[in-house]
């Protein structure tokens, strides 16, 4: 049995090895430290720690003011509320002056569970990826989340939006990885169809394709954990090698990893056809991740049931 | 340290610089035919002794690190930054007629990446106290000895966010940062006092930690010596509420909400500069 990280843990540990390697790293969090993982950092370097209280609009602004002083912030809370509560701080003060910000979103998605619909972020892609000059990352497992998180510091130099789940995911990647901006990784090729995940659901992608094999159907996986920039080869690739491309993400079908494929494929033209499997336009509720899943096709099953059923077999 | 020599040799020569700069903002605003004449005249008195006199800096080098840091949180008022700036050095003149133009490094409201010496984009009112927060936490952690200083609107002190960075200074210890308020009672529709009255401002901004000074903010000897004083008051954060009028120096603009948004025409600029050159015992030729 492969190890279950939560990404939100492996960032704070990662944040904490960003710290030791570079001075100019300083993390802001706004009453959440002991949730966002932040508080790993803090124990180790006080006073490059900044606890802002209940106030994510000032956190983000302090970030962009830390930024234009020669430091590399990273600012930390729930993802609904780094995204949604602070927008108008996040695009005028970090993505129309460029600034290096790192925004961690932690507990994204519907898996946030129990809390329900207030803290459930479905729409913070989209609200990101809209932004110019934003990268948004969004790491399928612990080794990929560890990497982004140093390489938002070292490899970047602009706005970050960084978004990390609560649910349990197992390691999908080796020692081997390397992050590069950008470029989505392939998990298997298929002939039927291409799954293109981002986040936990690249986990669930990979074992559906495993479901579809035994109903002798061929399905490839691509991880899209860089959904800005997007990889558009890969989707272009996605579309020669299959007739059907399968989206799926912890997220609204609007603005996110669907919206953001079904506008490369509309515009390079072909015969593949797009299913965007999500949140269909609507707000979570309070359960259990795995209840939430189920309930909205996100589990592999769920997954597998959509694609037999696309494909009218 | 380095630090270039203040240009302004003594008061009168603050007044006059003053003057200038609130001539130059007028004409750019008329070229511009749009801009936000009301609160750049309100706080031209403030900025030119920031620029003058009170700042350490050098316009050789805006990316100089140790220099002192300017924000203006109403970045609607940038026309009165751009003028200081035009005349310490930053730019040049030929800006003054490009304001709001295509490709001109003068956009509507302060961006930081196009216009040299503006240290941080404005344009969406609350935001500019925190990114000064920001400013000078990093000289804390950088070990950099310089200050920064941020203008905020008071009818900006409507915005939530304003206060969450005014509680959180004091906290923070930044005995680098202080704040002027631009107390020119007007807001873009109307008197403060009509739309959502602010008082006590003092007692606010004092119970939430803040050393507190006030002064008239058109009194060029109270200006610089409030902002010299301001360095010393530590371990708190500063406010100056500067009592202002809004549009002064041109009698037809004087707390007149109109001209809070309304660029004035040929002839309206002509009287304003008439004005202004005549209290400051200029000739109008004479300032270009």
């Amino acid at each position: 049995m492969r190890t279950r990280r939560e990404t939100r843990h492996v960032y704070g540990e990662a944040l904490l090895r960003a710290g030791e390697s570079n001075p100019q790293i300083a993390v802001l969090d706004a009453d959440l430290y002991k949730s966002t993982r932040s508080d790993l950092f803090r124990e180790r370097f006080g006073e490059r720690f900044i606890d802002m209280g209940i106030s994510e609009m000032d956190m983000v602004s302090t970030a962009a003011g830390l930024a234009a002083s020669g430091m590399i912030p990273y600012a930390n809370s729930f993802a609904m509320f780094i995204t949604a509560h602070c927008y108008d701080q996040i695009r005028i003060q970090i993505c129309y002056p460029n600034l290096h910000v790192i925004l961690a979103g932690s507990s994204a998605g519907l898996t946030q569970g129990p809390d329900g619909a207030s803290h459930q972020a479905l729409e913070d892609i989209a609200l990101m990826r809209a932004l110019p000059n934003m990268r948004v990352l969004v790491p399928a497992d612990g080794v990929e989340t560890e990497a982004m998180t140093l390489a938002a510091a070292q490899e970047i130099d602009g706005p970050v939006y960084l978004r990390l789940g609560r649910y349990p995911v197992p390691d999908l990647f080796d020692s081997s990885y390397r992050f590069a901006l950008g470029r989505a990784s392939w998990l298997g090729q298929g002939s039927d169809v291409t799954l293109i995940a981002c986040g936990h659901t690249v986990s669930a992608a990979r074992d559906a394709a495993e479901l579809l094999a035994n109903r002798d159907i061929s399905a490839g996986v691509v991880n899209m954990s860089s959904i800005k920039p997007l990889d558009e080869d890969a989707v272009r690739a996605a579309m020669q090698a299959t007739p059907l491309i399968v989206t799926v993400e912890e997220h609204s079908i609007l603005g996110g990893l669907g919206g953001a494929v079904a506008e490369v494929m509309a515009e390079t033209g072909g015969n593949a056809r797009l299913l965007r499997l999500g949140t269909r336009d609507r707000f979570g509720e309070s359960a259990t991740a795995d209840e939430l899943l189920e309930k909205h096709g996100l589990t592999p099953r769920g997954i597998t049931d959509s694609v037999v059923q696309a494909l009218g077999r | 340290m380095h630090t270039s020599p203040p240009v302004a040799a003594d008061i009168r020569e603050l007044e006059t610089i003053a003057a200038q700069i609130r001539c130059d903002l007028v004409r750019m605003i008329h070229i511009a035919r749009m801009g936000h004449p009301g609160g750049s005249l309100s706080a031209a008195d403030l900025v030119t002794a920031l620029y003058f006199q009170v700042m350490r800096i050098d316009p050789a080098r805006p990316d100089w690190p140790e220099r002192d840091r300017f924000i203006l949180s109403k970045g609607h008022a940038c026309p009165v930054w751009y003028a200081a700036l035009i005349r310490r050095g930053y730019l040049g003149r030929e800006c003054l007629d490009t304001l709001r133009c295509l490709d001109s490094l003068l956009q509507g409201h302060p961006d930081m990446v196009k216009t040299p010496g503006v240290e941080m984009t404005a344009g969406s009112l609350g935001h500019g106290l925190s990114a000064g927060l920001g400013m000078a936490l990093a000289a804390r952690v950088r070990g950099l000895n310089y200050r920064v200083w941020v203008m905020i609107g008071d009818g900006e002190t409507q915005e939530g966010s304003i206060w969450e960075a005014a509680m959180a200074a004091p906290n923070l210890r930044l005995d680098n940062l202080t704040v002027i308020l631009d107390r020119n009672r007007i807001q873009n529709d109307d008197l403060i006092d009509n739309i959502m009255p602010i008082e006590p401002l003092a007692a606010k901004w004092k119970s939430f930690g803040w050393h507190v000074m006030e002064i008239d903010g058109h009194e060029m000897a109270q200006v610089v010596d409030a902002l010299e004083a301001s360095r010393e008051a530590e371990p708190q954060p500063v406010i100056i509420i500067a009592n202002t009028v809004k549009g002064k120096g041109v009698s037809f603009m004087e707390d007149n909400p109109f001209w809070h948004g309304n660029a004035p025409d040929a002839d309206q600029t002509a009287q304003a500069l008439q004005e202004i050159c005549a209290a400051a015992g200029l000739e109008v030729a004479d300032v270009d």
